[in-house]
This record gives structure tokens, C-alpha cells and sequence, in this order.
């Protein structure tokens, strides 16, 4: 069970896409885990076979749990391998469940589309929306006739399917589970025990708060605010969407991000993780997003390689994370990776949002509302659009006088806008 | 298209971007962002989806025109959906 992130502890596997024999790239989606947050998109981290599965549909483990076991293809995996286990290879690699490694880089395999199992096992139509509500209702997917897209189960369905005086199905026994890890997942076995939204919010709320007050306890954090003229990052934008189609039309958050990528280059003591008190600066710029959920709750997914996009890039990146995130699914390599976190609270009014940083990662930046205020330059005073970047970062990594000139390399790099 | 075409369209695209949202809850007078908490990225992929299903373009500069349902019925009418 991959950590995804450092407020979770446990998580539940709600789907096997492959089976034992199949072969398995790097990268390829083998499994679907449910957890507080969100619903995981389990990529593999080596390329091989799968031998074993070692933790059925439907049980919840921590943390650190050997899910399956993949027979290694490379050698080069072999300093990944525990010593105890000489000759499967673990998926993934176990972590204590307390302290957060490192996570792995991030994954280069292309990877499969979206919907489709990487293996050949049939797979229900049904939107991660339908299932959840599916599973919310105690409906057996198995038995609802689809109306959607090439027969796809839509929440329609679903509901109506839950109203229908048919029997319910039984949730799947746990001695029913066991054959199953054997062979092809049947669609009866995909639905997990319910979990009520309210219990969920519950147990989300609880994993927030263990991993910000350890947040708290742990990083000794500064802060810093520095007010930004938006004029020519805000007028080149417009001019520029002007010329664009709707759907190709840029926000200023793609601005804020691309930004804070490039200043990382100067300063990379504000990008990467700090365990058991050693920082160890990224290459990777991953930038983790704060992205709050319909129901309640927040969510950081990263947005890799930001330094290295064009701002069409990362806005499409940033489009397609807002789009999983609202669908309620989640790669793990984007939840796992992020090197610095972002958080944008200017679209609920507010001024100024000074974070709490996100463990192991040592800095978060923050921006407010973009806000026409009087900006005095030259002796003038005139009116202009100013947000508030604030920095809230980790002294065991940086001081604040770096700290000072990250927020000062922020604010110039936005003064050209045309150079991001 | 009718007034109600362009509402039955705005509304299923609506659905599809916040899908929590019930239609008939939807005050057609009220802003959008206001009723559904739309961000600017959601409410620029509703902007998207109605310029796919029409073929309409929408300059950035109209975007408060279509604030509210009724406002959306109102530009689309006027830009011949």
C-alpha cells in the first residue's frame, strides 16, 4: 500500500486490473485503492510479472503492506529489493507507515488510457461518480443495465437501480475474496462495503488534522508576505486570450505555477523533502496543488515537471488534475510526488493564506485575491492589480532571508509575463 | 435552439462539471458560481462545453453575460445558438 501522501495511514484496494501471469510496465495502472480522500489509481513502480496478490478486494491495510508480488524483469531493480525477499519483487516498496519516504521519481512509462485495464480482463463500464454512489447505496453494479456511453453505468442508473425493489446483493464475504485475487475480477467483487459520506468526512477530517498537527509539531516554520503588481502578468494575459479559442484560453494560476517552478532553479532548498530532520533538495519540480473537494476536505495532487512545460502545457496538466480530483480519481504517482505545494484561496475572496506545510515537503507558497488597490511608483500613485504571495517554509532547509529573495524572484519572473 | 434547449444544455453541462448539483434547485436569476461554487477553472470548462455544443465562440470579455442561467439563454439567444 503506496503512502499518498503524508496524512494517509490506510488504505482499501476496491479493484485488481490485472492478475497473476500478466505482464506489468512501469507505469501501467494495476490496481484501484480507496482512501479517505480520494480513489487511487495504484501505478506500478517496476516492470515485470505479477506473481501473487497478496491483499484482496475489499480489505483494508496500512500503509507499508506488500500488495502483490511482481517478478522482477530488470536488474537494475535489484537495490529496491528488500534483502529479505530475494526473488519477488515488491509492489511497493515497504514504507513505515509513520515517517514518509522520499517518494519515487516520477513516472516516465506512458501511460495506458484512461477506462481501459491494462490487461485484457473485462472491465464494467462505470464513472468513478457512479461507483462511488453504487457503492454508497449497497447497489451490485453487476446487475444494473447501462444507459450511457457504450452501455456505461451512469449515476442514473445507479439510483434508479437502488430504488428498484430487486433484492440487494450481499457485500462482497471475505471468503468469497480470496479465489477472486486468482482470476479475472468479477463486477459483484468491485463493490466494497459501503462507506456513508459522512463517515468518510469524518475520517478525511481526521487525517488532515494528524498530518497538520504533525506539520506543527515537527517543522519549525517561518513566514514571509510580499505584495505583487499583477498589471503585466494581467494585461498580457488578456491580450493573449483574446487571441485564443475558449478552449485554449490560459488562467493566471498557470502564470502563478509556472513561476514559482522557475524561480525554484535559484532556489532549491525550497523544493524537495526533509525526513528525520535531513533535506534533501528535488531535480524534479512537482508542484502540488491544493484543490478542494466538492464535498468538503483538501487534496494536493502534483502537477510534475512544471519547470519543464509551456504554460499550454501546465494549464492542461492543471485541467485534467481538477477534472480527476472533482471525479474523485487520483493517479498515485500525482498524489505521492509533489515537491512544493501550492495553495490559491483568491477565488473565495480572500486576501492572504499563509499554509501549513505539507510533510515531508519543506515550503509552500500561498497566493490571495488579486485585488485593484492604489500602488504607489515613481512618486505616482495609481490604481493596479496586487496579489499577496506569501511563503511559509521549513528553517531546518532555508532562512528567511532566502526565503525573502525566493517570494522577490516570484514577483519579477511575473513582470515578464512573456518569458514564462 | 429554444430558450429551453439552450437551459436543458447549460444545465447537463453544469451537471457534468459539479455533479452534486440538482437542476431544479438551479435559480435561474442567481449567479452560477454562487449556486454550484464553481472555480474559475470549473466555470471556464462551462464556457468550453458550450462553445463545443454550439459552435459559438465566447470572448473572455463576455464571460459576465453568462453568469446566470437566465443570463447564458439570454447571450445564446442573441448569438443565435
Amino acid at each position: 500500500m503506496p503512502s499518498l501522501g503524508a496524512d494517509m495511514e490506510a488504505g482499501t484496494v476496491v479493484e485488481w486490473l490485472v492478475k497473476p501471469g500478466d505482464p506489468i510496465k512501469r507505469g501501467d495502472i494495476i490496481a484501484i485503492v480507496d482512501t479517505e480522500k480520494a480513489t487511487i489509481e495504484v501505478e506500478a513502480w517496476e516492470t515485470g510479472t505479477l506473481e501473487q496478490v497478496l491483499v484482496p478486494v475489499g480489505e483494508k491495510v496500512p500503509v507499508g503492506t506488500v500488495l502483490a508480488l511482481i517478478q522482477g524483469a530488470a536488474a537494475e531493480a535489484a537495490q529496491a529489493r528488500p534483502p529479505a525477499q530475494a526473488r519477488p519483487e515488491v509492489v511497493p516498496a515497504p514504507k513505515p507507515p509513520v515517517v514518509t519516504a522520499p517518494p519515487p521519481p516520477p513516472l516516465l512509462a506512458p501511460k495506458p488510457p484512461r477506462g481501459r485495464p491494462p490487461a485484457g480482463a473485462p472491465r464494467l463500464r462505470i464513472s468513478p461518480l457512479a461507483k462511488r454512489i453504487a457503492q454508497e447505496l449497497a447497489v451490485d453494479v453487476s446487475k444494473v443495465q447501462g444507459t450511457g456511453p457504450d452501455g456505461a453505468i451512469t449515476r442514473a442508473d445507479v439510483e434508479r437501480a437502488a430504488k428498484a425493489p430487486a433484492p440487494k446483493a450481499p457485500t462482497a464475504p471475505p471468503q468469497a475474496v480470496a479465489p477472486a485475487a486468482a482470476e479475472a475480477p468479477k463486477p459483484a467483487e468491485r463493490v466494497r462495503p459501503a462507506i456513508a459520506p459522512q463517515e468518510r468526512q469524518a475520517m478525511m477530517r481526521r487525517a488532515i488534522a494528524a498530518a497538520m498537527a504533525r506539520s506543527k509539531r515537527e517543522i519549525p516554520h517561518y513566514y514571509l508576505a510580499a505584495h505583487i503588481d499583477m498589471s503585466r502578468a494581467m494585461g498580457w494575459l488578456q491580450s493573449e486570450n483574446l487571441k485564443r479559442p475558449v478552449a485554449n484560453r490560459l488562467l493566471y494560476s498557470v502564470l502563478l505555477l509556472k513561476a514559482v517552478a522557475l524561480a525554484i532553479r535559484e532556489f532549491p532548498e525550497m523544493n524537495g523533502f526533509c525526513t528525520d530532520g535531513v533535506f534533501r533538495p528535488s531535480d524534479a519540480v512537482h508542484i502540488g496543488v491544493a484543490i478542494s473537494l466538492r464535498e468538503g476536505g483538501l487534496i494536493a495532487p502534483a502537477i510534475h515537471d512544471v519547470n519543464r512545460k509551456s504554460l499550454e502545457e501546465v494549464m492542461d496538466s492543471l485541467r485534467a488534475l481538477v477534472k480527476r480530483v472533482r471525479a474523485g480519481v487520483l493517479r498515485s504517482s500525482e498524489i505521492a510526488d509533489a515537491t512544493i505545494t501550492i495553495t490559491s484561496l483568491g477565488e473565495e475572496g480572500v486576501e492572504t493564506v499563509f499554509g501549513i506545510i505539507y510533510p515531508p515537503q519543506v515550503a509552500l507558497v500561498g497566493f490571495g485575491k488579486i485585488i485593484e488597490q492604489p500602488w504607489a511608483m515613481n512618486g505616482m500613485v495609481g490604481a493596479r492589480p496586487v496579489i499577496k504571495a506569501t511563503l511559509s517554509a521549513d528553517h531546518r532547509a532555508s532562512d528567511g532571508h532566502r526565503g525573502a529573495l525566493f517570494l522577490a524572484k516570484i514577483d519579477r519572473l511575473l513582470q515578464t509575463p512573456e518569458k514564462l | 435552439m429554444t430558450d429551453d434547449e439552450i437551459k436543458a444544455l447549460v444545465l447537463s453541462e453544469l451537471g457534468k462539471i459539479a455533479p452534486e448539483t440538482y437542476p431544479s434547485q438551479i435559480d435561474p436569476t442567481v449567479e452560477l458560481r454562487e449556486q454550484v461554487d464553481l472555480d474559475s477553472m470549473d466555470f471556464l470548462n462551462l464556457m468550453i462545453a458550450i462553445n463545443e455544443a454550439t459552435g459559438i465562440e465566447i470572448p473572455e470579455a463576455d464571460y459576465p453575460q453568462l453568469a446566470t442561467l437566465d443570463g447564458c439563454v439570454r447571450y445564446l439567444r442573441s448569438r443565435k445558438a
